[in-house]
């Protein structure tokens, strides 16, 4: 990996509209061509505000936005008109938790995966409905022919987001934004997006960030895992590092507060207490008030992402890897 | 809380021990869809259609299944928050709202619900404390008995009444909220509690937290649950026994460990190996259904399953599975034609056990 | 107790202030207090409401009392502030006076069609199905006609008088009240915390009482004061056309009428009621949008 696809270097973005909140803090993300990055966290943990600030999606007038954004090569905060409409959906594109509301509910499936190709590529109307349809079959929709003149209410929701996912890669995208794609489909149809998602990037070699809140999802599908909290990455390593030997105090809840077999009759280990206003966070490290290992440096001093071995925490007292050894 | 003891319910424990809490029979509910004006036909969904089971005092039985499969219409038709078309109740040995039964009035009293959305199960005009008290008060408690008894309830469910009480929703996180309608559900001190994916929509710090507390006042209280949710690891993690649901049917049931174990219905089995795995080392590599659950306006004759299912054969199609115990094992019960010697499916097991 | 400790830890929203008063209200009033646009409608409307209501004792001369040698003088004539009408009257006088009438015209049918509107709105939302469809239905004939030519046929057919234009406006009213409070009662309805309150055995209307009147009441309210405005147009209209107050009464609409001739000979004298009905509405309708965010706590 030489030059990264993705870099992001200590972007923050604060919200200074009718409520104000830091909802990112100085978040470093570096994300090679071909490399599949889970952002894990909670609800305001900002791993959305991420994917939304990668395209550029908040409103400029009560957004703050600070730090270098750099997608395969371009500025993305310098980026303007058309330049910036052919990078959204050209350069990344994104696949929403909601697919019905991300379709326009008056066209059909196949005429606005054919608009989004035209927008981007100086092809004929009949070549890019053509290779619409060759998108929808490559998402396994079956009877795509006649599924592309469908409307998207005519659609159950995995279809939908197949559909979508169809769009989204339309225009060869080389990051794909996916922001919980399958949080709200069924378990049985959960898993066919997530083997389809996998099966789609190996085969065109985009690079990939996923966001979830489910750490399950993100092991079928992740290469890397970078764990979120208040706005900050708390802590980030290769998916097997962070599942087997979390160092971050707050991974380490997340995986106890997973629910398994292995509880079953015994309370749980929860994470006491909920996470942090965005709007007054606390002056040290964001997770100190519901640490267990918290100590007058934590609520003093934000700690910095510092390598450790093969992978980067925020902590001034990482856990013991040994401590998750049963 | 020993501070203030709840005032006892008047009726408590009328059958045995043995006597299940909650007995259901054949409930079914049809909603009529609206079709054009020019259509004859009037369709249905089958939402629930008929469905059988029992809850035994004391555990926790846990529903689940895919969107549609009708596990949150069941809820509402126990709760009678809707009508069922047929079917029959019977509490703890009393048949509901039937000649010589228990009283629908006094059956809600000891039957409350716990909903999803935490925020829009609480009316946003009242502080919390209002809104434990609301219910009580409507049944004649003193207005600064029911006030004292919402602080109790506040406090046990972990939050402090001097800080709480007097807030409104919308300024409490989903956690709390959350407490707040597990306090409002114990404030009729309730012998069944049906969770209407109560944890779904928290975030998994939060959820643990609030799985703890419904454990430790299902202990505290003497309290049967029922856990509707479509997430199998925390059903697997609070559930004493589980029925799976298809198209508004129960395809299986029986004890947890049976379900998760030694799944008997192919769609049970592919509903667990769709869970993702948790490790990168073993993902999942092969779904094991295809497609979407289907519309349950026309669900299929026969098995509902069959469409999807990697057994199916024509037998499935000719005839309704019934849901019979396995052998060797009568609380487990599954409706597959599998497990069934006498139903003529190739693949059925022969008959070993007595 | 394990779960009892952890959550007196800092939570979102809230904990840093004390919050002294809870209620309801109160935290409305305080957010409306806080709104600098709401602060100067209420000032203007409580000039207007003031000087109406102490009009007969703060009132410069008598509203009645013609004179025909000082007929149309101009604004700031001696003893005449805001000029004479074509009569010779005192035009501050009059337009004090007329407030009286013009306000009641105003506030009145609104108040009716928000009492009225309010409980078959509540009643048809709440038990719905086939009694919702055929009050519905009835209203839908009423929405059929422009509210104006509805207000004109009402008080044309009741005959002219003011009490005959209050009861044609509180008509008019009524459906667009009934909407309102049908569709957000609708809606309140099916929000799970009327499902718990059923669970809870409550009576019917107790249930309306606490839980859905209390929710449907701030919608409609906030739309009942946007009908203010249009009230008192509608009622200066029917004055206009003489079908409410009769001459000589001083009313703002009813002197626009008068006035109408002569504003080529002082056309700011013309000006003045229409003056005062605009500032009186569009502050109305600052308010009132004022009041729609401030009753909305949540944010």
């Amino acid at each position: 990996m030489s030059a990264p696809l993705v870099s992001l270097q200590d972007l923050s973005v604060q919200f200074c509209g009718h409520r104000k909140a830091s909802a990112l803090n100085a978040v470093n993300i570096e994300l090679g061509a071909g490399e599949v990055l889970g952002l894990l966290g909670e609800s305001g943990s900002g791993k959305s505000v991420t994917l939304r600030t990668l395209l550029r999606l908040h409103p400029e007038r009560t957004t703050k936005i600070q730090g270098k954004m750099q997608v395969d090569g371009q500025d993305v905060l310098a980026l303007k008109g058309r330049a910036l409409d052919l990078y959204r959906g050209g350069t990344v594109s994104m696949v929403f938790q909601e697919p019905g509301l991300a379709f326009d509910p008056v066209y059909t499936i196949g005429q606005q995966i054919t608009e989004a190709i035209r927008a981007h590529e100086a092809v004929g109307e009949a070549a890019a409905r053509a290779q619409a349809l060759h998108m929808l079959e490559r998402v396994q929709i079956p009877q795509a022919r006649r599924r592309f003149d469908a409307y998207p209410h005519e659609l159950s929701g995995g279809m939908r987001q197949r559909a979508m996912i169809a769009l989204a890669l339309a225009c060869k995208p080389k990051l794909l934004l996916a922001d919980e794609p399958t949080t709200a489909l069924d378990a049985t149809v959960q898993i066919q997006v997530l083997l389809l998602l996998r099966e789609l990037q190996r085969e065109t070699g985009m690079s990939v960030i996923f966001v979830t809140h489910d750490i399950g999802a993100a092991v079928e599908v992740a290469d890397r895992i970078a764990v979120m909290y208040a706005g900050r990455i708390v802590e980030q390593a290769a998916v097997g590092d962070i599942v087997r030997a979390p160092r971050h105090p707050y991974t380490v809840g997340l995986l106890a507060a997973t629910v398994g077999a292995e509880h079953r009759g015994q309370p749980l280990q929860a994470v006491p207490g909920a996470p942090p206003d965005l709007a007054a966070l606390p002056p040290g490290c964001s997770f100190a008030p519901r640490c267990t290992h918290a100590s007058e440096r934590c609520r003093r001093e934000v700690p910095p992402l510092t390598s450790l071995g093969n992978r980067a925490v925020a902590c001034w007292h990482p856990v013991q890897p040994v401590a998750e050894a049963a | 809380m020993n501070s203030a003891p709840l005032p006892p319910s008047p009726v408590h424990d009328r059958g045995s021990p043995a006597q299940p809490l909650l007995v259901v029979r054949d409930l079914k509910k049809h909603f009529p869809v609206r079709g054009g004006p020019l259509e004859r036909t009037k369709k249905f969904v089958h939402a629930v259609d008929g469905v059988s089971f029992s809850v035994p005092k004391g555990k926790t039985l846990g529903i689940v299944g895919e969107s549609g499969c009708g596990k949150s219409t069941t809820a509402r038709l126990i709760a009678r928050l809707m009508q069922a078309d047929s079917g029959s109740m019977v509490f703890d040995g009393e048949g509901v709202d039937e000649f010589g039964g228990i009283r629908l009035k006094e059956f809600r009293r000891n039957l409350q619900m716990v909903f999803q959305d935490s925020f829009a199960s609480l009316n946003p005009r009242l502080t919390i404390a209002e809104t434990i008290a609301y219910g009580p008060r409507v049944h004649g408690m003193p207005a600064a008995e029911a006030k004292r008894q919402a602080h109790d309830l506040l406090a046990r469910v972990g939050l402090a009444p001097a800080q709480f009480a007097s807030r409104y929703p919308h300024e409490l996180s989903g956690g709390q909220r959350q407490r707040v309608n597990i306090a409002r559900a114990l404030a009729f001190d309730p012998r069944l509690v049906i969770l209407d994916e109560a944890v779904a929509a928290l975030d998994k710090s939060v959820q643990a937290q609030v799985l703890n507390l419904l454990q430790e006042l299902k202990a505290e209280r003497q309290l049967t649950y029922l856990f509707i949710s479509h997430d199998l690891h925390v059903v697997h993690y609070i559930s004493d026994y589980v029925m799976v649901m298809y198209l508004g049917q129960v395809v299986e049931t029986g004890p947890v460990e049976r379900i998760y174990g030694q799944a008997a219905h192919p769609y049970t089995r592919a509903l667990l190996s769709a869970v993702p795995s948790m490790d990168p080392d073993r993902r999942t590599e092969s779904s094991p259904l295809a497609g979407d659950p289907p519309n349950p306006i026309n669900p299929p004759s026969g098995c509902r399953f069959r469409d999807r299912c990697p057994h199916a054969h024509p037998v499935c199609e000719a005839r309704t599975p019934a849901l019979i115990g396995i052998a060797g094992e009568p609380a487990h019960q599954a409706a597959c034609h599998l497990n069934d010697p006498a139903s003529g499916h190739p693949g059925a097991l022969p008959e070993t056990q007595a | 107790m394990s779960t009892t400790l952890e959550l007196s830890l800092p939570t979102p929203a809230a904990s840093a202030t004390p919050a002294p008063s809870r209620s309801y209200w109160r935290v409305v009033g305080r957010q409306l207090r806080r709104d600098p646009m709401a602060l100067a409608a209420g000032l203007v409307l409580l000039l207007i409401v003031g000087a109406a209501v102490l009009a007969p004792w703060l009132a410069p001369a008598d509203p009645y009392k013609a004179s025909m040698l000082k007929r149309l003088l101009p604004i700031g004539s001696p003893g005449f502030l805001l000029g004479s009408d074509e009569l010779g009257r005192d035009m501050l006088s009059r337009l004090m006076h007329g407030g009286r009438l013009s306000l009641l015209m105003g506030v009145v049918p609104v108040l009716a069609a928000f009492g009225i509107g309010t409980a078959i709105g509540l009643l048809a939302g709440y038990v719905g199905g086939r009694l919702n469809m055929v009050i519905m239905r009835v209203l839908d004939v009423f929405y059929a006609f422009p509210s104006v030519l509805l207000a004109v046929a009402i008080s044309g057919a009741l005959g002219p008088g003011m009490s005959n234009s209050l009861i044609a406006l509180t008509l008019v009213f009524v459906p667009q009240v009934v909407r309102v409070a049908e569709s957000v009662t609708t809606q309140v309805r099916q929000l799970d915390y009327i499902e718990a309150a059923r669970m809870s055995g409550a009576s019917a209307f107790s249930i309306i009482r606490v839980h859905v009147l209390g929710n449907v009441l701030g919608p409609v309210f906030v739309y009942a004061t946007g009908l203010l405005s249009v009230s008192m147009i509608l009622a200066s209209g029917l004055s206009f056309l003489g079908l409410g107050v009769k001459p000589p009464e001083p009313e703002w609409g009813l002197m626009l009428n008068t006035l109408r001739s002569a504003i080529y000979v002082n056309p700011w004298i013309a000006a003045l009621p229409g003056a005062l009905i605009f500032i009186t509405s569009i502050a109305f309708n600052l308010l009132a949008d004022s009041v729609r965010s401030a009753m909305d706590i949540r944010r």
